[in-house]
């Protein structure tokens, strides 16, 4: 990951020094080894706190809404799952394209902090990565873990590649695994409809409204939110009942129905680890189980399943048959 | 602030037996706005409609609520009584207290609740409302008809006569339908072909008359007065312009496999060919499956033969677009496949054949020109059973629910027919009931029975066998109580008629709806029959229902003056009731576009200065005369900047809000 690294800050060096682009977004050193920040940098000189390492999860992308719309171009670090997310922003006409310039860059999975924590190690310090191990140094010394075990959520279940590359920064080819990212998803709809409700109400109940998964979230890009609008009738709504109040998420889920790239990144920043990304998936699902099989962002351009008509959609009542 | 005033319709006892009006009035005299209630026996009445405009003028009324019938019924009345008192047309509500209330409940304490909540509803939209004003889209002076049977002849003869210009699309390389398949039509048995042929030969000799035949509808856009079609035109791989119909090529053709769709399959035809004698237009078709050219490259004798180089065998499907002011739907019907009708032996056995295989034989441009043999060997049968009501009227879900209403008629005159040309033939009729109402339809009947000597039996067919090359027929007779066993030569099933399978497709590229057995529905059962509940769109012919050519030409005909109405105007009101987006709110992410059936939704960059800053935003932009308010793009958008006037997000939680205080 250092040799990507140096590759990728030499890079941003040329691309700022030429002026070729005007900023480039990647991931800034933060206050301790686990929480590097997504960040602009506008000159050689900020780029001495540049750092991509096993904890840059985080997707650059929706950043690009507003620095698309600066002066100049910007150059942008993406791995594969990122650039779903990217192309589904361009296609929303949301981020300007010919303002990007998207190097792709090879991520091999990222590390969950919180898992790592739950593993018994406080004050990390650093980790070092040899294929399955995990070398964890703390202020109390070293520890070994299976890497399956702590990366994020988001990368347990991965397959995803690049589907946007005007460079690439790719040294390690990750191997393609053989993994059911519905296997979760299977696993709620084996319960009956109570324990599910139960299940979801016990996790949505410790939301604390933050909005983080909804301010990270690269579907969830509308200038004036649903939830922040007073005229909508819907910010102040749900007060009546505490759960009701969580129908929050369930109302999130769709808005981005059709949309969502899956990219993981709400339940990655939940405080609270509520498993946000079941369900999007679970309507990922069904998309791909009644109108065949589709991955927002695969492409900018093109019709979703939800917002076209075609003479071989399931009619309401054979939706009804088939619903679980 | 809304001045309200509510008025309760008792229509009679329709209401006012099951609902409480006066308590209704008086429970919603204090609500929000409302300054005025008042209950009446027929507020459609004159002087009910009379008491409304009084009240408006007294109490400065700026809106109302009529709790009355289904606004389908009458919102059109009360918007001309309020404009008429000077309110805006869209300032009135109803709250349908018949349809969705007395007509449903029998508890009178249930009814009143429910109804007062209804009014409530009604009352909180109200207090939302806007008066809007109505703008005016032009009519397209032509009409589409998609079908060219006699209903869609018909109908287009009469549109054409008024003087608008028709197209036909006919899926079919000829028009005709099923009526030119037909050997002699009841009750006065004059041949099908003889009465149907002019009518073809007319249209297409009538100026106004654009027959596009082999093509199909494949998109549709639009509204009432202004759709826009695109039709596929099939490669026919023959030019329409240059062939003659001089059959040389069918002559020449040396594949001879494909089965004859015109005679039900019955015969074998060359590969190019004409459907039948009369074809309208007369022009040539290949069938790619069987043509030897298209599928290995080499023959090309046609193109050899054809005097008039009419050949073409790289012709590609073409697409052509056309406005149209109106749309009549008449696409027909097909007899109903009879795989699951095991016990009737018809997959298995040759001789057991349906009514429309039968009419094809008895025809003499038929299969045996004209000659009753059976399929099987080519002999006389001598003992014909026909069995009515296959897959009619049957509830076991193995065929059709309803009666197909044609049956009953066509056996009695195939019987009859029989009986006639071969008077040594023993006929025998099995049936559930025999219907026939209908103009000299009975009449016709019994000129069989008494006249004709056919022997009708009471019963159902439980079994047709083949025993040493007999159909063995096993039936009851229910007036003797019996079990009957029939030695036959020929058995005839009467099979049920289903709409056209395409229908389906029509139906949602038009938005008509359609029903449980893919009729298509009309607006009103009785008094809008010829109407889909889609603007514009018309019905006649079986896509409608099952019924006979009369029935079927008079509902042409019917659609026709229909349409002629519509023609005829300049201009159409336009519905107000329309999309637009909060340019602040708006993303310009093109959802709503991606949505919008009617091609409404284009984008604007603007610039927009929005908390001190301009920027340069995209946003919706809706065209408010295409528009036609079915507000699919509000739901679909995310952030709510999309909103349809007259049906705002607001206003509908306003009502669901009334609703869910119980």
């Amino acid at each position: 990951m250092k040799e990507v690294e140096s590759k990728m800050l030499e890079r941003a060096k040329v691309l700022l020094e030429s002026g070729e682009v005007a900023r480039v977004i990647g991931w800034r050193k933060g206050a301790f080894c686990h929480d590097p920040e997504p960040a602009s940098f506008e000159s050689v000189d900020e780029l001495k706190d540049f750092v991509y390492d096993y904890f840059c999860g985080a997707n650059l992308s929706k950043y690009l809404i507003a620095e698309s719309k600066k002066e100049g171009k910007t150059a942008v670090f993406l791995k594969p799952c990122d650039t779903y997310s990217f192309n589904q922003l361009v296609k929303e006409h949301r981020i300007n394209r010919e303002k990007i310039h998207v190097i792709a860059v090879e991520c091999m999975a990222k590390l969950d902090i919180g898992k790592i924590k739950a593993k018994g190690l406080s004050a990390v310090t650093g980790v070092e990565v040899d294929g399955e191990q995990v070398k964890v140094q703390t202020l109390y010394g070293e520890a070994v873990l299976s890497k399956t075990e702590i990366v994020l959520a988001k990368c347990a279940t991965c397959n995803k590649t690049h589907q946007v590359k005007d460079e690439e920064i790719v040294l390690h080819e990750r191997p393609v695994r053989d993994v059911n990212r519905f296997a979760e998803v299977e696993a709620l709809e084996q319960m009956t409809a109570e324990e599910r409700f139960k299940f979801w109400r016990e996790q949505l109940s410790k939301c604390i409204r933050c909005n983080a998964c909804r301010n990270v979230c690269p579907a969830c890009s509308c200038i004036k939110c649903v939830f922040d609008n007073p005229q909508s009738g819907v910010a102040a709504k749900a007060n009546d009942d505490k759960f009701e109040e969580q129908l929050f998420h369930i109302i999130r889920a769709y808005h981005v129905a059709g949309r969502c790239t899956d990219c993981g990144e709400c339940s990655r920043v939940c405080p609270q680890g509520i498993p946000l990304h079941l369900l999007n998936r679970k309507f990922i699902k069904d998309i791909d189980e009644t109108y065949g099989e589709f991955q927002a962002g695969e492409s900018a351009e093109g019709k979703t399943p939800l917002t076209e008509y075609r003479e071989s959609d399931l009619e309401p009542k054979d939706v009804l048959k088939e619903g679980k | 602030m809304q001045r309200i005033g509510v008025f309760i319709c008792w229509c009679g006892s329709n209401i006012a037996a099951t609902v409480d009006v006066e308590r209704v009035a008086d429970a919603v005299k204090k609500d929000q706005g409302v300054v005025y209630s008042a209950t009446y026996q027929y507020m459609c009445s004159e002087n009910g409609q009379q008491l409304i405009k009084n009240a408006i003028k007294e109490h400065s009324l700026t809106g109302i609520v009529v709790g009355s019938c289904s606004p389908r019924m009458h919102e059109a009345t009360f918007r001309k009584t309020a404009e008429a008192a000077g309110l805006n047309s869209y300032m009135v509500e109803i709250a349908n207290i018949r349809e969705h209330c007395s007509w449903i409940h029998k508890d009178r304490e249930e009814a009143t609740e429910k109804a007062i909540i209804l009014v409530r509803t009604a009352i909180a939209k109200v207090n939302l409302n806007a008066p809007l004003s109505a703008g005016e889209s032009p009519v397209i002076k032509r009409a589409l008809v998609i079908g060219g049977g006699i209903a869609g002849i018909q109908a287009a003869l009469d549109i054409a006569e008024a003087g608008f210009e028709v197209d036909i699309v006919e899926k079919n390389a000829t028009i005709g339908g099923r009526m030119a398949q037909i050997d002699k039509t009841f009750p006065t048995l004059d041949c099908s072909a003889c009465i149907l042929t002019p009518k073809m030969v007319d249209c297409a000799q009538n100026e106004k008359i654009d027959i596009l035949s082999y093509s199909e509808v494949e998109e549709v856009k639009g509204f009432v007065g202004n759709f826009s079609v695109k039709i596929k035109r099939k490669a026919r791989f023959v030019d329409e312009k240059k062939c003659t119909g001089c059959k040389l090529c069918m002559e020449k053709c040396p594949s001879k496999k494909g089965l004859d769709e015109f005679n039900m399959k019955l015969n074998k035809r060359p590969a190019i060919y004409i459907p039948f004698a009369q074809a309208i237009p007369n022009v040539a078709v290949i069938d790619p499956e069987q043509c030897i050219k298209l599928k290995t490259g080499k023959c090309g004798l046609c193109q050899k033969v054809c005097g008039a180089g009419a050949i073409d065998y790289t012709q590609k499907d073409e697409y052509i677009e056309r406005g149209y002011g109106a749309i009549v739907v008449a696409t027909g019907f097909k007899p109903i496949e009879l795989n699951a009708f095991n016990e009737f032996g018809y997959s298995e056995n040759q001789d057991v054949i349906t009514s429309l295989e039968l009419e094809r034989i008895m025809n003499a441009a038929g299969p045996t020109n004209g000659v009753l043999l059976r399929p099987s060997d080519g002999e006389h049968p001598k003992v014909i059973t026909f069995i009515q009501c296959v897959g009619s009227r049957d509830t076991s879900g193995c065929g059709k629910p309803y009666c197909s209403k044609i049956c009953c008629m066509y056996t009695a005159k195939h019987a009859m027919l029989i009986r006639e040309k071969y008077p040594d033939t023993e006929v025998h009729v099995f049936y559930i009931d025999v219907r026939t109402p209908g103009k000299n339809y009975d009449e016709f009947f019994r000129r069989a029975v008494e006249q004709y000597g056919v022997d009708y039996i009471k019963g159902m067919v439980g079994k047709v066998y083949n025993e040493n090359g007999k159909l063995m027929v096993q039936g009851s007779n229910l007036i003797d109580n019996e079990q009957v066993l029939i030695e036959s030569d020929l058995v005839v099933l009467a099979a049920a008629i289903e709409p056209e399978p395409s229908v389906r497709k029509i139906a949602t590229l038009l938005t008509a709806s359609i029903d449980t057995n893919n009729f298509l529905t009309e607006s009103h059962a009785k008094l809008r029959p010829v109407e889909s509940p889609t603007a514009g769109v018309y019905l006649a012919g079986v896509c409608q229902g099952p019924k006979d050519i009369p029935e079927t030409v008079s509902q042409a005909s019917a659609c026709a003056a229909k349409v002629i109405g519509l023609l005829v105007k300049d201009k159409l009101k336009t519905n107000p009731c329309v999309a637009s987006a909060n340019e602040t709110m708006c993303n310009g992410c093109s959802q709503c576009a991606s949505v919008c059936p009617y091609g409404a939704i284009t984008y604007v960059e603007k610039e927009l200065r929005v908390d001190g800053k301009t920027e340069l935003r995209r946003i919706a932009s809706v065209n408010p005369a295409v528009c036609q308010g079915c507000g699919a793009c509000t739901v679909t958008c995310p952030s709510g900047a999309m909103d349809l006037k007259g049906f705002s997000s607001k206003q509908i939680m306003s009502e669901v809000e009334e609703i869910c205080k119980r």
